[in-house]
C-alpha cells in the first residue's frame, strides 16, 4: 500500500494540472478547505400543552481540515456523527451555522451553480436519476443541464458505459434496475461532466461483494486516469482501505482522528469479534484468557468475545471456550466502524470522563 | 436565448415523452380532467337556471367569465401545478438533487413535470368561450381583442404566481398543502364567479390580496362595458398584466426566502 500511494498521487497531479489550466483556476490549494465549521439544529419535542421544549443539537461541532487536490479521504463515523451534514455544507445544500468552507475555491452557498459544474455527488440512499427514464435519456438530459458540448459528453458517456459495464441496461427505465445497477448509473451520472471532485455518501451500502469490488476498481481507475479527488463516507472498512490514503473519523460532530488507516488500526487495536452459538444457555464466558466478553444474547445461547490477533489466536480462544461449554456454530467478524469509533473514543478520553 | 433555454427544452421533452408513452391511461387522465371542467360549468348553469342576473352578469356574461377563468387556471395548472407537491420533493430529496445542478431551483422544479392531462380542462374552457362570445353583445375593437388575450395570459400568470406563493409557504409549513391549496384552488373558484356577489371585505381580498378578480371578472366587465361594483371600477380590467407582475414579484421573493429557510434549517 505504501508504494502504491505515491504512484497514484503522481498520476493524479498530472491530470489535475491539465484540467486546471483549462479552467483557469490556481494550480495549487486544497479542493476542500474548512475552518471551524459548525452546524446546529433545533429539535422541538412534541407539544406539552402550552410549552414546547427546544433543544439544540450540534450536528457538526467545529471541524477544520483541508483536502489537497487529487487526494482521497475516507470520512467515517457512526450513524448521526455528522457526516451527511458536513457533505451538505460542502456541496451548498446547507448553510453552516458558523465557520467557513470553500469547495473548489468557491463559497458553496453563494456560488452554488458554478460549484455544481465542478463536483459530482452520489447519495447512496437517494436517487438523483429520473426514475421513469432509461440511463441513456438521463445522460442526455444531464448533458443538456450542464451544457456539455456534444463531442465531449458522448465520448465521456461511452467511456463510463464501458468502464462501469452499463451496456446491458442502459436502455431500461431506472425504476426497473437492481440496486447495484442503479448505483453504477448514479456514479456515471455524477461523473458525466468530468468533475475534479467526486463526493460519495455510502456508495456501497447494500451492494453484494462482487458489485462492491467492481465499483472500487472503477473508482481507482478514474483517479489514476483523471486525477479526480475523492471524498467518501462509508461504513465499510474495506472501502476505506482500498480507495483512500487518509481517514478522518468524526464523532458527535467533532474530529476524533485524522491520519492513515494503519495509524487508526494501531490506535484502536485490530480487534476481532467471535460470535458463538452455544448448544444450550450457558453462564457468561467472562473468564476466557486474552478475550473480552462484549455481549450475551438469548439468555446465554449467543455470546460475543472480542480478542486481539496479536495476543492470541482464534483457535486458542475456541479451545478455552470448549472447556467451559459446547459450541454449535461460530463466526468471526471484522471490526465495524461503530466499534472502531467506540474504541477510539475510549482511547482518547481521559479515564475520569469515561464513566459519564 | 435559444441556447440558454436548451436544458429546459430537453427536461420538458423527456417529461412529455414519458407521459404520452401510455396512451390509454393518458386518454383517461384527459377525460377525467375534462369532466372536472364540465362539472364546474354545470354548477354555473344551475345557478343561472334559477336567477336571471347575478352580480350584474347574466348567463352569457357568466359563461364568458367562467371560460376566461377556466382557461387561465388550467394553463397555469398545466405548466406549474405540480409544484404543490413540494413536500414530496422535500421528503424524497429531489430538492437536494436540484441544488446539486447548475440551474435555478425554481426553473428546475417547474420543468420537472408538465401535466398535459390538464389540457382537457383547457379544452372545456375553450368550448365554453366559443359559445359565450357570440351570446354576448360586445362592441368589438382591436383594443377589446387585445384585452381578451391579455386577460387569459395575465390570468394564467397570476395563477402561476399563486402556485409559487403556495409552494413557498410550504417550506415553513411542511404538511401545509391544504392551507396552500386554499390560495390556488380557492383563488380559481373565486375567479369563476362575479366578485360583486361577495361582501366588500371578501371582494377586496379576492381583488388585491389573492388577485382572482383580475383574472376574469374585471376583464369581463371591461369587455362588456359594465361599470363595476363599489371598490372595483371596471377600468381595473385592463390592469391584469400589472397585477401579474406585482404578484410574481411577491412570489419570487417568497420563494427565495423559502429556499433560504430550507438551506438554513436543513431537512
Amino acid at each position: 500500500m505504501t508504494t502504491a500511494v505515491p504512484a497514484i498521487n503522481r498520476a493524479a497531479g498530472a491530470g489535475r494540472r491539465t484540467r486546471e489550466i483549462l479552467e483557469g483556476r490556481p494550480l495549487d490549494g486544497p479542493i476542500i478547505d474548512m475552518r471551524d465549521l459548525r452546524r446546529d439544529f433545533t429539535v422541538r419535542s412534541p407539544a406539552r400543552r402550552l410549552r414546547r421544549s427546544k433543544r439544540t443539537v450540534h450536528a457538526v461541532d467545529g471541524l477544520t481540515f483541508a483536502m489537497p487536490t487529487g487526494s482521497a479521504i475516507g470520512y467515517i463515523g457512526a450513524n448521526g456523527a455528522g457526516k451527511s451534514t458536513t457533505i451538505k455544507m460542502i456541496t451548498g445544500i446547507l448553510v453552516p451555522s458558523s465557520g467557513a468552507v470553500r469547495t473548489c475555491g468557491l463559497d458553496p452557498i453563494h456560488h452554488r451553480r458554478q460549484l455544481a459544474r465542478r463536483i459530482g455527488v452520489v447519495f447512496g440512499q437517494r436517487t438523483q436519476l429520473w426514475w421513469d427514464l432509461p440511463l441513456r435519456e438521463s445522460f442526455r438530459t444531464l448533458a443538456a443541464i450542464h451544457r456539455l458540448p456534444e463531442a465531449t459528453w458522448l465520448k465521456r458517456r461511452d467511456e463510463l458505459v464501458d468502464r462501469l459495464d452499463l451496456g446491458t441496461f442502459v436502455d431500461t427505465p431506472v425504476r426497473q434496475l437492481s440496486l447495484g445497477q442503479r448505483i453504477r448509473g448514479e456514479i456515471a451520472a455524477a461523473l458525466l461532466h468530468s468533475p475534479p471532485l467526486l463526493i460519495l455518501d455510502e456508495p456501497t451500502i447494500g451492494l453484494d461483494v462482487l458489485s462492491k469490488e467492481r465499483l472500487r476498481l472503477f473508482l481507482t481507475e478514474q483517479r489514476d486516469l483523471h486525477g479526480t479527488s475523492l471524498l467518501l463516507t462509508t461504513h465499510d472498512m474495506d472501502d476505506v482501505q482500498r480507495l483512500t490514503e487518509r481517514v478522518i473519523v468524526v464523532d458527535h460532530g467533532r474530529m476524533v482522528y485524522d491520519g492513515d488507516l494503519p495509524g487508526l488500526v494501531g490506535r484502536v487495536g485490530a480487534q476481532r469479534m467471535m460470535v458463538l452459538d452455544l448448544v444450550e444457555p450457558s453462564a457468561p464466558l467472562s473468564d476466557v484468557p486474552d478475550a473480552e466478553l462484549v455481549g450475551v444474547e438469548a439468555e446465554g445461547l449467543r455470546q460475543r468475545l472480542s480478542f486481539s490477533p496479536e495476543q492470541t489466536t482464534a483457535a486458542a480462544v475456541l479451545a478455552a471456550v470448549g472447556e467451559r461449554t459446547e459450541v454449535r456454530d461460530l463466526s468471526i467478524e471484522e471490526p465495524d466502524i461503530e466499534d472502531v469509533v467506540r474504541r477510539l473514543y475510549l482511547s482518547t478520553t481521559p479515564p475520569r470522563d469515561a464513566g459519564t | 436565448m435559444a441556447d440558454r433555454l436548451r436544458p429546459y427544452r430537453v427536461l420538458l421533452g423527456s417529461r412529455i415523452r414519458s407521459q404520452t408513452a401510455y396512451r390509454r391511461s393518458f386518454a383517461m387522465d384527459v377525460l377525467g380532467s375534462m369532466s372536472i371542467g364540465v362539472l364546474e360549468f354545470a354548477e354555473v348553469y344551475v345557478i343561472f337556471a334559477n336567477v336571471d342576473v347575478l352580480g350584474e352578469l347574466d348567463f352569457a356574461a357568466a359563461a364568458l367569465l367562467f371560460a376566461v377563468a377556466n382557461i387561465a387556471f388550467s394553463l397555469a395548472d398545466l405548466v406549474i401545478g405540480h409544484i404543490d407537491a413540494i413536500p414530496t420533493y422535500l421528503r424524497e430529496g429531489t430538492l437536494d438533487a436540484f441544488l446539486l445542478r447548475p440551474l435555478p431551483v425554481l426553473a428546475q422544479l417547474v420543468t420537472s413535470d408538465i401535466s398535459l392531462r390538464r389540457l382537457g380542462r383547457t379544452a372545456i374552457g375553450g368550448a365554453v368561450l366559443a359559445v359565450a362570445l357570440p351570446l354576448n353583445e360586445i362592441a368589438w375593437s382591436p383594443a377589446k381583442v387585445l384585452l381578451l388575450v391579455t386577460a387569459i395570459v395575465a390570468g394564467a400568470a397570476i395563477f402561476a404566481a399563486l402556485f409559487v406563493c403556495a409552494a413557498a409557504i410550504q417550506f415553513w409549513l411542511v404538511e401545509g398543502s391544504e392551507f396552500a391549496n386554499s390560495f390556488t384552488y380557492g383563488g380559481s373558484y373565486a375567479a369563476e364567479y362575479p366578485a360583486s356577489v361577495f361582501a366588500l371585505p371578501v371582494r377586496i381580498l379576492f381583488a388585491f390580496v389573492v388577485p382572482a378578480a383580475f383574472v376574469a371578472y374585471l376583464p369581463t366587465l371591461a369587455l362588456l362595458d359594465i361599470p363595476g361594483p363599489p371598490g372595483l371600477p371596471s377600468w381595473l380590467g385592463w390592469c391584469g398584466p400589472l397585477m401579474a407582475v406585482a404578484i410574481w414579484a411577491v412570489a419570487l421573493l417568497g420563494w427565495r426566502a423559502g429556499l433560504r429557510h430550507y438551506t438554513g434549517a436543513g431537512s
